[in-house]
């Protein structure tokens, strides 16, 4: 538990801060100042704030003008559902996550298959439904449980074609994979720090220009007019410098970043000819990191346990803080028997992950599955005895 | 204060001599050290309860949440983390009026429904239901005015109490605007453009008397004046990391537990926070406003005493030099750290732009941009003339004597050049 040279796997939940992330919080640390003063201590903050801005939006090919920085991804998928009072109806896919699918009342899912992609003839029927021009349709563009990737693109152009606003929680999916924000066309993107290699405590939803006339905002956070008015509060400087610096990072390795797919494969096959160990949304498009995997007949509580006594860092689902173990969600709208799902957990490496770690990991799982078949087989035997 | 630590504050070469410390303080080199970690090997997630990374961080967490609880006389399960004082105050005003206030306006905010927070307890006998009067002060923070001010839309009533002329507000004017209508006092405990303390227990009787809730912004307070929840009567008091030579970022609401004081949250998710807050907590920010907040603790009366003497030695460098100076704000009830100056004739945007080695500034630092005058100084029955001629000066932790007899100097060479290239408006103020 805890030891030094223990495998972190849990990049999903936060991954490690990036080396240029480090550096630019460090510098930026040093700097005094309060961005909206005018002295120059003030302009040598407002600078670096600047910067990132420019970093944050070159990562998913935004202006940056466009970019809002905000406390974190909760905030901004917050202000992202709850900053267009006017709308009537709001869709969001069923595998949502928590910070989109509890910050309004009165949601409707839309559905998704199997492998967890969102059902776009769904969609068409939910929005033909009741009035057009005033529905938000919210869908992230990768799962954080089993990193499914969804058809952003054609959900945007459905929800436009009924006047809907369309935003996208890119949060997992930001610095895993290329990003073109007007490619995808939605008008709004939820972004995170600490998911990138950056600081945690800083995120950023991109409002695209030019929706203002149609979707005034009604800002969550008032005071100071920041952020122009979009979001108020004095800048997080450092943690706004740290988030631009890991965007130039995970910019820059994305092709590395891509690699580690090889790995996951790797790990997959391994523990499917090993255990027939099922892996949720195997069949749709995923990003490279990421693995939602079962140890058929033993309870992901019970693994993420021997795993961490073995020294290796998973998770059983989402980091959250409720404290109790509940089915996934996330599995369940996929059609999952809540059995089999209870078995999952989440493998996800990360930007420093090595060739080590992905072999420590598949032989620690082996060893705990093994362990897990000799305990159910020697209880089986007495049984039988 | 070791010598490690002096050479932070003293002027760097090319740098301005920073005297604006309402706007931010440095943070502290402890701070930072005690951050450092988790900007590295320990970058877990708190929220992350299956593996020994998720425990660190959550430990950490803790140990912050217990040091800022005991800054202020709280426990440590009355402290909610949120990104800033503006989050807290926001959360504060909206989340109390939200929840206990009846709706005249439409019902725009969620009801309450999952989380602790927004759990209705019909049978505490709560005499606060369906009440909807706010009663605040017209020199808060711009975003307690912007969030009764939202509040109002939705159709709940504001009453914004008028201040004296040195900044305090007339405590039987409260006691008679609070009614048995009334849900919320909000009235902050050190005004950040004037410095001056607002006489908070006495607020915080008068609201118990009435049956109000009370919400004080100590984002300027903490670290420079006493503060105890409990001797206040407070119920809910918004902190701020950056004003505490913590980092930006980072912001705390306490919130009261007995008796139970309930919220409906504005930012849902995971459910952390005890539900009124959700959002991965940003380790290292905690670990430094904790970090803060006991060095804040353990020093802050020693400091004060400091700052009082550097202020007095640069109030008498200036006066003495430079005619028709006023301080506006109370000087009796008010943090050592401040001064508000005004300056006859003098433009205070011509002042700061001739004044480059100074780092000063007109008033909030939010508004510091705006040419509108500051509605503070205003509130205090200023002209828009004298409240465009004043200029805020902040003295901290790492402000130096050298630092404060050189700002002295320079700003009365500046002012005595101003009043004699332009003659006429120095003598029409006289």
């Amino acid at each position: 538990m805890g030891m030094e040279n223990s495998v972190y796997m849990d990049h999903n939940a936060t991954t490690a801060v990036r080396p240029e992330a480090r550096e630019a919080v460090s510098l930026a640390l040093a700097v005094t100042g309060n961005p909206s003063s005018v002295h120059g201590s003030g302009r040598t903050a407002r600078r670096l704030v600047e910067d990132a801005r420019d970093a944050v939006a070159a990562l998913v090919g935004a202006q940056p003008a466009s970019v809002v920085f905000t406390s974190g991804g909760t905030e901004a998928n917050n202000l992202a559902l709850r900053g267009w009072p006017k709308r009537a109806k709001v869709l969001c896919s069923a595998v949502e996550h928590a910070s989109v699918l509890s910050a309004l009342d009165g949601i409707v899912e839309i559905p998704v298959d199997g492998d967890g992609v969102v059902d776009l003839d769904a969609l068409e029927a939910l929005l033909a439904e009741g009035e057009e021009g005033s529905a938000l349709v919210s869908v992230m563009l990768a799962n954080n449980e089993t990193g499914v990737l969804q058809p952003v693109a054609d959900v945007a152009a459905v929800a436009h074609e009924h006047g809907a606003l369309v935003h996208c929680d890119a949060i997992q999916a930001a610095g895993k994979m290329a990003i073109d924000f007007g490619a995808l066309s939605c008008d709004l993107m939820s972004l995170s720090a600490h998911k990138i290699g950056g600081p945690p405590g800083v995120g950023a939803l991109v409002i695209a220009g030019g929706i203002a006339d149609d979707w005034p905002l009604s800002p969550v956070l008032r005071g100071g007019g920041q952020e122009r008015g979009r979001r108020a509060g004095t800048e997080n400087v450092p943690g706004i410098a740290g988030f631009g610096a890991a965007a130039r990072a995970a910019g820059e390795g994305l092709a590395d970043f891509a690699r580690l797919g090889g790995w996951r494969d790797r790990i997959e096959n391994r523990l499917g000819g090993h255990a027939g160990s099922r892996v949720y949304g195997f069949g749709a498009p995923r990003l490279a990191n990421t693995s939602c995997l079962t140890m058929p007949g033993v309870e992901a509580e019970t693994q993420v346990i021997q795993l961490d006594l073995a020294g290796v860092a998973v998770s059983a689902g989402a980091a959250c803080s409720s404290g109790k173990v509940e089915p996934s969600r996330v599995l369940a709208a996929m059609g999952a028997s809540a059995e089999e799902a209870a078995t999952a957990i989440r493998v996800s490496l990360g930007w420093n992950t090595t060739e080590d770690d992905v072999e420590k990991f598949a032989e620690a799982w082996i060893q705990v599955h093994g362990q897990a078949n000799v305990q159910a087989g020697a209880h089986a035997g007495a049984y039988a005895a | 204060m070791n010598a490690n630590l002096k050479t932070n504050g003293s002027r760097k070469k090319g740098r301005p001599v920073y005297l604006d410390y309402q706007a931010t303080t440095p943070t502290d080199p402890r701070v930072v050290e005690a951050m450092a970690p988790f900007f590295g090997d320990k970058f877990g997630n708190p929220h992350s309860r299956d593996h020994f990374y998720g425990w660190e961080a959550a430990d950490a967490v803790e140990k912050a949440r217990r040091q800022i609880a005991a800054l202020i006389g709280a426990e440590e399960r009355e402290i909610v983390f949120t990104s800033g004082a503006t989050e807290s105050n926001n959360l504060a005003i909206k989340g109390i009026v939200r929840f206990h206030g009846k709706r005249r306006g439409p019902a725009l905010a969620k009801p309450a429904s999952a989380g602790e927070g927004r759990r209705a307890e019909p049978g505490q006998g709560n005499h606060k239901e369906n009440r909807n009067h706010i009663v605040t002060v017209a020199t808060e923070h711009k975003c307690v005015l912007e969030a009764c001010a939202a509040l109002e839309r939705e159709g709940f009533g504001v009453t914004v109490l008028p201040v004296a002329a040195d900044g305090l507000i007339d405590l039987d004017r409260l006691r008679n605007a609070v009614t048995d209508n009334t849900v919320l006092v909000s009235v902050m405990a050190v005004n950040n453009e004037i410095g001056v303390i607002q006489p908070v227990a006495e607020i915080g009787a008068i609201c118990r008397e009435e049956g109000a809730f009370f919400h004080t912004d100590a984002a300027q307070a903490a670290g420079r004046i006493a503060l105890d929840v409990e001797a206040m009567t407070v119920d809910l008091m918004s902190l701020s990391g950056h004003k505490v030579y913590g980092p930006m970022g980072i912001g705390v609401l306490y919130v009261r537990r007995r008796p139970r004081v309930r919220l409906e949250a504005m930012i849902d998710g995971g459910g952390q926070e005890r539900g009124l807050r959700s959002g991965t907590l940003a380790a290292p920010l905690c670990v430094g406003f904790g970090e803060a907040a006991a060095i804040a603790a353990r020093e802050m009366a020693d400091e004060a005493a400091r700052l009082l003497g550097l202020r007095g030695r640069f109030l008498a460098a200036v006066m003495a030099a430079i005619p028709d100076t006023t301080v506006n704000g109370s000087m009796d009830s008010r943090i050592a750290g401040n001064l508000n100056l005004s300056f006859a004739g003098v433009q205070a945007e011509d002042l700061m732009a001739g004044l480059k080695d100074l780092a000063i500034s007109t008033g909030s630092a939010c508004t510091s941009a705006s040419v509108e005058p500051s509605y503070v100084l205003k509130a205090l029955g200023l002209s828009d003339e004298m409240a465009h001629a004043s200029v805020r000066i902040g003295f901290g932790r790492f402000t130096t004597e050298e630092e404060v007899d050189f700002a002295a100097a320079t700003l009365t060479a500046e002012v005595e050049r101003l009043r004699r290239v332009n003659p006429r408006q120095s003598a029409s103020a006289a």
